[in-house]
């Protein structure tokens, strides 16, 4: 049911009519935040949310669906089974499996092919959902991708199987700052003009997504 | 097919690897409590707005030196009573134009890291990146700032202006086309005239280029030629937009005229001098600020304020810029323009924002005098002595206190820019004809009247 609603406008008061103290309050906000970004910034509690990037990368919600990779059998061999649910569930039929026989007689086929063509991916996770032998993820926290060809963007067995979960893509390409936690032990403090003395900024409690 | 191994040069800057790798470090290390986040992002600005009045000053007080070491002003004869007048015109108009320069690169800077932070933005941020270290020789290579350092992308507009110059130069087919190519001459030599009898200092009465009799009814002319430059570049575009951004223009600064040719008169009225060097000397060195003429009286106050906001809409600056507005008329009177002619118009915008700042200091702000009553009573001092250190150093003070003070009220214009909506043309009409002018014509009888009373000022009458 549509109704009108009324809505009642104050009438400028005599002050606002007036105009002088309206503008001097307009100008005492933006002051306000041009001086408390600027202090703020002196202080390292800046208000302005930008982020530097690609220098600096916040890492991505853990559930985040980013490109796929192919998960390994303890022997490095792929452990997708060539069963066929993924491209047929998948709704921008962008996965595109060869099968052959597998040389292990416990297993019964393999992929003699697997590409993703993320020019037509659209990241909805089903293929994820119906892998009945948990062969595919998407958690490398990487967010697809820039490139110079179409070729680029279909990805083969080979670069699938490389992919590490949380493996943030290098510099120059579209990437959160990926999701797990590192793999080095942390690195000694550093010298007096490394940027880290200068630049950091607290954060409160705010760590880096644990791995899951 | 491209490797993952970072091939496409869509970094940022030469660093951003080694950048990147230092972010890696400190984002995923467990033991750190805090997170790198953004780049360094120190409250620079203040101190860079500095940047122009401590230039020019540097820049004001080496010609001062040059000057008085040549002893260009105090020699005699017949060559040089003709030389004289045309060395001093050559270099000033030299002065003038590194001015010119200098004040817009920082100020078309500051407009957008002012406007960056009003709005919680960083604005520029990458151009000019100082990278590495002072490498002095071998061991000793000193780092004085992190390994890669944006000062906030200070070198932006000079960047900007290269690009602009290496654009392509258009004039459409059917613009009238010299016209076209007149238009922003016209505009931008119409700031460059009013720089005439804009001191930038006053203390030895040599600096300021041309101190003429008549220098407030000069300035309140010349002001207004680069509204016939724009007329001409809004005419000769052939092009709708431009065409009604010039008749906005036209309309609006010839309005205009009335109620800061008002405050004018009131300014003059209290030192009773067309000259500008003598309006200054009114408003010091004794009682410091209170000899200004904002607190001269409140006529003289209300004046400043007219005059303030009377003189963004004569500089086109929002809220009154009708000419080029962005979103109704693309850019208005310059939407033709591009390259070097677009970046002279830019140029004329930006210096004659300073003119009208700077015009408002020197009328109303003290001018050259400080406010401090010691420091002022120094400069009078200085400008009765020979010494050429007392000379230098008044002129730094002087050109630091009158670019200072219009570099503030520029601040204030950028500040209103970021802040307010754009007026319609009739609000625009309206605050000229129905407010401003019978404000202006009250502050004009108000102010007489309060000179009559009080002659010489109330500071003089109260405090002795």
């Amino acid at each position: 049911m549509i109704g009108v609603r009324k809505v009642d406008r104050r009438p400028l008061t005599v002050r606002e009519r007036l105009y002088l103290v309206e503008v001097v309050k307009g100008l005492g906000i933006t002051l306000r935040h041009l001086l408390g970004n600027l202090v703020g910034s002196a202080t390292g509690r800046p208000r302005v949310p930008t982020i530097a990037w690609p220098e600096h990368q916040e890492p991505a919600a853990p559930r985040l669906r980013g490109r796929h990779r192919l998960m390994q059998r303890p022997d490095g061999a792929p452990k997708c089974v060539a069963c066929m649910c993924c491209p047929t569930i998948c709704p921008a039929q962008c996965i595109h499996i060869v099968a052959e026989e597998s040389p292990d007689p416990t297993i019964e086929k393999r992929p003699a092919s697997f590409e993703i063509d993320y020019m037509r991916c659209v990241f909805c996770g089903l293929c994820i959902e119906v892998c009945p032998v948990d062969a595919i993820r998407m958690d490398t926290g990487e967010v697809p991708l820039a490139d110079y060809s179409r070729e680029a963007f279909v990805f083969d067995l080979a670069r699938l199987l490389k992919s590490k979960p949380g493996d943030p893509a290098p510099p120059g390409r579209v990437a959160t700052g990926g999701l797990a936690p590192p793999r080095e032990p942390p690195a000694p403090p550093t010298g007096p003009y490394e940027p880290s003395v200068f630049l950091e900024r607290k954060r409160g409690q705010e760590q880096p997504a644990a791995p899951h | 097919m491209t490797g993952p191994a970072g091939s496409l040069p869509l970094s940022t800057g030469r660093g951003s690897r080694e950048a990147t790798a230092i972010v890696y470090q400190e984002l995923l290390n467990p033991h750190h409590a805090q997170t790198y986040t953004g780049r360094a992002y120190w409250g620079l600005f203040p101190f860079a707005a500095l940047f122009v009045p401590v230039l020019t000053a540097g820049l004001f007080v080496a010609w001062e030196a040059v000057v008085h070491l040549t002893g260009l002003t105090r020699t005699t004869g017949e060559f040089w009573s003709v030389a004289r007048p045309l060395l001093l015109g050559l270099g000033w108009v030299h002065v003038i134009l590194i001015f010119i320069t200098i004040f817009s690169m920082y100020a078309v800077w500051m407009e957008r890291k002012v406007s960056a932070h009003m709005q919680c933005r960083t604005g520029p941020m990458e151009v000019g990146r100082i990278q590495g270290s002072i490498f002095l020789w071998k061991r000793f290579n000193f780092r004085l700032w992190p390994k890669s350092w944006s000062p906030h992308g200070w070198l932006q507009t000079l960047a900007d202006g290269l690009k602009l110059m290496a654009k392509e130069d258009l004039i459409p087919k059917d613009a009238d086309r010299w016209i076209f190519i007149l238009a922003p001459i016209v505009a931008f030599t119409g700031v460059f005239i009013s720089f005439l009898v804009i001191p930038f200092h006053g203390v030895l009465s040599s600096f300021i280029p041309a101190d003429l009799d008549t220098g407030v009814f000069f300035f309140a002319a010349v002001t207004s030629i680069e509204a016939i430059g724009v007329i001409m570049a809004g005419w000769a575009s052939n092009n709708k937009w431009a065409l009604f951004g010039a008749m906005r223009a036209a309309t609006q600064v010839v309005s205009y005229e009335l109620p800061i040719g008002l405050a004018f008169l009131t300014a003059v009225v209290a030192a009773g001098s067309l000259r500008v060097s003598d309006i200054v000397a009114a408003q010091g060195p004794d009682y410091g600020m209170l000899a200004w003429f904002v607190f001269r009286s409140p006529f003289l106050l209300l004046a400043f304020v007219i005059y303030f906001i009377s003189s963004l809409a004569e500089c086109k600056r929002a809220p009154f810029d009708l000419p080029e507005a962005e979103s109704e008329l693309i850019s208005g009177f310059h939407t033709e323009y591009s390259s070097m002619r677009f970046s002279i118009f830019f140029l004329a915008e930006y210096a004659a924002m300073y003119v009208v700042a700077a015009f408002a200091a020197v009328l109303f702000l003290g001018g050259w005098w400080t406010g401090i009553a010691p420091v002022d009573h120094f400069l009078a001092d200085a400008a009765k002595s020979d010494g050429l250190l007392p000379r230098l150093a008044a002129v730094g003070i002087g050109v630091f206190a009158v670019v200072g003070k219009s570099m503030i009220l520029v601040f204030f214009q950028m500040a209103a820019r970021w802040t307010y909506p754009r007026a319609r043309l009739d609000q625009v009409m309206y605050l000229c004809l129905k407010v401003f002018l019978p404000f202006g014509l009250l502050t004009l009888v108000g102010g007489t009247a309060w000179e009559l009373w009080l002659e010489g000022g109330w500071p003089k009458a109260l405090l002795g």
